[in-house]
C-alpha cells in the first residue's frame, strides 16, 4: 500500500534545543557530546539565520536543525525551540549553548531535577563555587540580578542568566506565549515562572570558558541588557502577556 | 486663568508678513512633497494623512493670526512664531511616537512569520524523509514480491 502512513507509536520524551548563531566552528562538537553521552534525547539545533555552515554542520553531526529565515535573536531562537517541543508533545525540554560553555556530561543533572518533580532546572555555575566573571560590568549585572531574582522568587538563585537549563511540560505551556522575550530571556523569565507557580531548582553545573567567537554580553549591550532588564521587572506585574490578540499564534500548529 | 490670559494678549505682536508667507511655503511644500510621494507609491496614503493634517493646521494658524496670538498668550510665549513652530514639533513628536509603535507591531509580526516559516519549513522537511523512507521500504517490499509477478506477466 503506497501513502504515508503514521510512524511507530514511540512517545517523544525529551528534547534538547541548542540555539545557535555562527556556531558552525563549535556546533558540531557539543552536538556529538550530547550525542556520545547516550541519554537518548531528540537533539534540535535552532540556526538563527547564520551566515556560516551552522546548520549543514549542526545536520551532519546528527541533530535536527531548524532555520530561521534571518536573524531573529537568542531568545527568538529559544521561542522556536520551545514552539517545536510543544508542537511534538515533548515532555521535558532541556537547552544549553551552541559555544561549547556548557559541559553535556552535566544534562544528566538537569533531567534529575526534572524527575524530582521541578518545573526548571537551573544550572548554576556558582553553586559549586565556579569563578565570576571576568569583566567588572558582568559581575555587577549577575549580582544585581541575582539579588533581584532571589527575592522576587523567593529562593536563592545565584546564576540567572544561565542558558543551561531543563524544562517540565507545564513549564514549556508558560514560555510559547508569544510574550517571551526576544533578547536575554533571564531573569525576567525565572521570576515569571515564580509567579506561574513553578518550582524552581538551582542545580551546580561546570561551565567552560567559551572555546572563541564571541559573547552576547559585551559591551554596549550589558547597558542595554541592565535597562531592559529592570523596565521588564518593574512592568511584568501589570504588563498583557502577549502583544497580539491571539495567544500562542507560533505555538499553534493551525 | 482666561482673564489673565486676555490680559496677555495685548502684548504679543502678531505674526510679520514675512513670517506667515514662510509659513505658508513650508505647508505647501509639505502637501506637495506628500502629495508627489503618493503618486510615485513611495508613501502610503495611511501614513499621509498626518504629514497633510500638519501642514493644514500650520497654514490655518498662520492665515488666522488672532488664534495663533490667543495660543501664544495661553502657553505663556511672547512670540507666535514660537508656538508655530513648537506646535508643529509636538506634532513630529506625536508621528515619531506612532511609527515606534508601529515598528514594534511590525518587528513582532515579521519575528512571528520567520518563526513558523522556519517551524514549517522543518516539519515539510520530516514529512519529505519520512515519505521516502515509506517509497524505499515499498520498492525493497515489491522487489521481493517482483520474480513471481514478472514471470506471470511474461507467461
Amino acid at each position: 500500500m503506497r501513502g504515508i502512513r503514521e510512524p511507530t507509536a514511540v512517545p517523544p520524551t525529551t528534547i534538547l534545543i541548542i540555539p545557535a548563531f555562527n556556531e558552525a566552528e563549535r556546533v558540531g562538537a557539543v552536538v556529538q557530546a550530547v550525542r556520545a553521552q547516550g541519554l537518548g534525547l531528540d537533539v534540535v539545533v535552532v540556526d538563527d539565520g547564520s551566515t556560516d555552515k551552522t546548520a549543514s554542520v549542526a545536520r551532519a553531526a546528527g541533530a535536527t536543525v531548524i532555520s530561521h529565515p534571518y536573524n531573529l535573536g537568542y531568545g527568538c531562537a529559544l521561542h522556536t525551540g520551545y514552539c517545536h517541543a510543544w508542537r511534538a508533545g515533548y515532555q521535558r525540554l532541556l537547552q544549553m549553548d551552541a559555544d561549547g560553555q556548557h559541559d553535556p556530561t552535566m544534562l544528566v543533572r538537569l533531567v534529575e531535577a526534572l524527575d524530582r518533580g521541578s518545573d526548571v532546572a537551573l544550572g548554576s555555575r556558582y553553586v559549586a563555587g565556579g569563578a565570576p566573571p571576568n569583566s567588572a560590568a558582568k559581575r555587577i549585572a549577575t549580582r544585581l540580578f541575582a539579588a533581584i531574582a532571589s527575592r522576587w522568587t523567593g529562593m536563592r538563585i545565584t546564576d540567572p542568566t544561565s542558558g543551561f537549563q531543563g524544562l517540565s511540560r507545564r513549564a514549556l505551556e508558560c514560555v510559547v506565549n508569544d510574550g517571551f522575550p526576544e533578547d536575554y530571556p533571564d531573569t525576567d523569565v525565572l521570576v515569571e515562572h515564580h509567579r506561574a507557580g513553578l518550582k524552581l531548582t538551582e542545580v551546580p553545573v561546570r561551565m567552560h570558558a567559551r572555546a572563541g567567537g564571541l559573547s552576547m554580553h559585551r559591551g554596549a549591550r550589558i547597558a542595554y541588557y541592565g535597562y531592559k532588564m529592570l523596565l521588564t521587572l518593574m512592568l511584568l506585574p501589570v504588563r498583557r502577556p502577549t502583544p497580539l490578540r491571539a495567544r500562542d499564534t507560533v505555538a499553534r500548529c493551525s | 486663568m482666561i482673564a489673565s490670559v486676555l490680559d496677555t494678549v495685548g502684548d504679543i505682536t502678531p505674526l510679520l508678513d514675512r513670517q506667515r508667507y514662510v509659513a505658508l511655503t513650508v505647508a505647501a511644500t509639505i502637501v506637495v512633497v506628500v502629495c508627489e510621494l503618493v503618486r510615485r507609491r513611495k508613501l502610503r496614503e495611511e501614513y499621509s494623512w498626518v504629514w497633510v493634517a500638519t501642514a493644514v493646521v500650520v497654514a490655518a494658524l498662520a492665515l488666522e493670526g488672532d488664534v495663533l496670538t490667543y495660543l501664544s498668550a495661553f502657553v505663556g510665549s511672547s512670540s507666535p512664531v514660537w508656538t508655530l513652530f513648537f506646535g508643529t514639533m509636538l506634532f513630529v513628536l506625536a508621528l515619531t511616537l506612532q511609527f515606534s509603535v508601529r515598528l514594534s507591531r511590525l518587528t513582532h509580526r515579521h519575528r512571528t512569520l520567520g518563526q513558523r516559516l522556519a517551524l514549517l519549513e522543518a516539519e515539510l522537511q520530516r514529512l519529505r524523509e519520512r515519505e521516502e523512507a515509506q517509497r524505499s521500504a515499498d520498492r525493497r517490499a515489491a522487489n521481493r514480491a517482483a520474480p513471481d509477478r514478472e514471470h506471470d506477466v511474461v507467461a
